[in-house]
């Protein structure tokens, strides 16, 4: 093509527009095909970190994707929506749906609720009203343990992760973070199986269920005499993030979110 | 200047003209996705792709591209193909993707890829600029391995993945360097990198 004829108007309409068409195509075609593939992935993650707060597998990123499903059958590991203002569980099929995704929830002026921060500050304003949590039974039915999801900021973002209790409610059984951007090898260390395993059996409240005896957290050094019941030591590096795991721990197990479901759950 | 052969430009970029350390471009991811090799590799990999497959369109379609939009339109076919490596990342490599989060979509501000089409791709053949991509992806891949293999074994004591010398915490003896985790440590290494490339090849060397 001649140099005129290659920079005239017309044809840098055409190319830009012959252009466009094209790579939107690819891009549409791509993203559409791997969709699924996507978005199971994201769930069978979520699974895993489950079942590593639970502590039912010892290495759940081995397991393929079969092993993990089986595990979520309703007998084995349940899932329920729970209204985090009455800590009931939700029946309203908008959230107990598949569709239902907490992330939009909470930035959903309609199913959103308002973080006071006052007392535990986890760097976020806003928190879905209804929140997924598991429920892990053992093979008589009962309730050994549930999962429940928590989040807050770090250093650099906002973590993910899902902590286990026991079912006497007071112990903790398990802490994993599946969704991070901390900083490898320092902040990242949150993903470390030593610093998770240490929070195996910390205590969450001295006595009663009550926000004032709150204890469990992290402390500066190797927390000693009676704070070793409760409190694991900081990642070393990683003061920011070690403060941000503290706050969303006292935050997610006080009585602005899942207090009312734990009480409940006691009394049942 | 004579047609260069398939294999000048595929070997070239690799140690003579390397795109990071005789012509400093793509520093910046250089520095972020170092600290563990699987990622390094994943991202050399991804960014040695798109270079070649954005190479070879562009040429492809050189004699068609006004020259009033030709970066518009390089930008174009390169921002796709990142798009599109994303999305089979994210489908197949969902732990290595989750690592590299952010900076799979920014190979598209990588300056060697944009280099690469508007400096050879434009007044090449197809299937010549192809190679040139592989080669100039390839001289990428091996900085940023020989940086990351130094990050990741004296900053983690591990190589991809696998631990090799056991780190304090875990209850062995090494105590990881924690500035090889941190950014500046990678700019110290290329840096030493260069410096014993140009000791080597002094003609790399720039006049003051």
């Amino acid at each position: 093509m001649l140099p005129e004829q290659r920079d005239s108007i017309t044809n840098t309409f055409v190319v830009t527009l012959v252009l466009c068409v094209v790579c939107s195509l690819m891009v549409s075609t791509a993203a559409v095909a791997l969709k699924e593939v996507q978005s199971k992935n994201k769930i069978l993650d979520r699974q895993r970190n489950i079942i590593a707060a639970a502590g039912l597998h010892e290495n759940p990123d081995s397991m393929s994707a079969t092993e993990v499903t089986d595990f979520f059958k309703p007998e084995r590991i349940e899932q329920k929506m729970v209204d985090l203002a009455t800590g009931k569980y939700a029946e309203n099929p908008e959230v107990t749906g598949e569709s239902y995704d907490e992330r939009k929830a909470a930035k959903d002026e309609k199913m959103n609720a308002t973080i006071k921060g006052d007392r535990f500050n986890i760097g976020i304003d806003k928190r879905e009203k209804y929140a997924r949590v598991y429920l892990v039974k053992g093979s008589d039915g009962k309730l050994e343990q549930v999962v429940l999801p928590i989040y807050g900021k770090g250093l650099w973002s906002t973590m993910y992760g899902f902590v286990a209790i026991r079912s006497d409610l007071k112990t903790i059984n398990g802490l994993t973070y599946y969704e991070h951007g901390e900083t490898p090898g320092l902040g990242g260390e949150v993903e470390n199986k030593k610093w998770k395993a240490l929070w195996k059996g910390k205590h969450i409240w001295k006595g009663e269920m009550d926000d004032a005896n709150l204890r469990v957290g992290v402390a500066k050094g190797t927390p000693s005499g009676e704070n070793a019941e409760y409190m694991v030591d900081g990642l070393s590096g990683a003061t920011i993030t070690s403060r941000g795991v503290d706050s969303m721990l006292k935050y997610w197990l006080s009585s602005d979110a899942f207090g009312p479901f734990l009480k409940s759950l006691a009394t049942n | 200047m004579a047609e260069p052969t398939a294999k000048e430009v595929l070997v070239t970029p690799i140690l003579n003209n390397n795109p990071i350390a005789l012509q400093v471009l793509g520093i910046c991811s250089a520095l972020a996705v170092t600290t563990k090799m699987d990622t390094a590799l994943v991202m050399s990999i991804a960014v040695t792709l798109v270079t070649a497959f954005s190479s070879a369109a562009v040429a492809g379609i050189r004699h068609w591209i006004p020259s009033s939009i030709r970066m518009i339109v390089q930008m174009v076919v390169i921002a796709s193909l990142v798009i599109v490596v994303d999305q089979i990342l994210k489908a197949y490599f969902f732990q290595i993707s989750k690592t590299m989060s952010v900076f799979v979509g920014l190979i598209i501000t990588n300056c060697i890829v944009m280099g690469r089409a508007e400096g050879f791709a434009m007044k090449n053949t197809a299937w010549l600029s192809f190679v040139d991509g592989i080669g100039n992806g390839l001289g990428y891949s091996a900085v940023l391995m020989s940086v990351a293999f130094f990050r990741e074994f004296f900053g983690s004591g591990s190589l991809f993945g696998y631990q090799i010398l056991s780190k304090i915490t875990d209850g062995g003896w090494y105590n990881p360097n924690g500035l090889l985790l941190l950014s500046p440590s990678a700019f110290f290494l290329i840096g030493i990198l260069i410096w014993i490339l140009r000791t080597f090849k002094p003609e790399q060397i720039e006049r003051a």
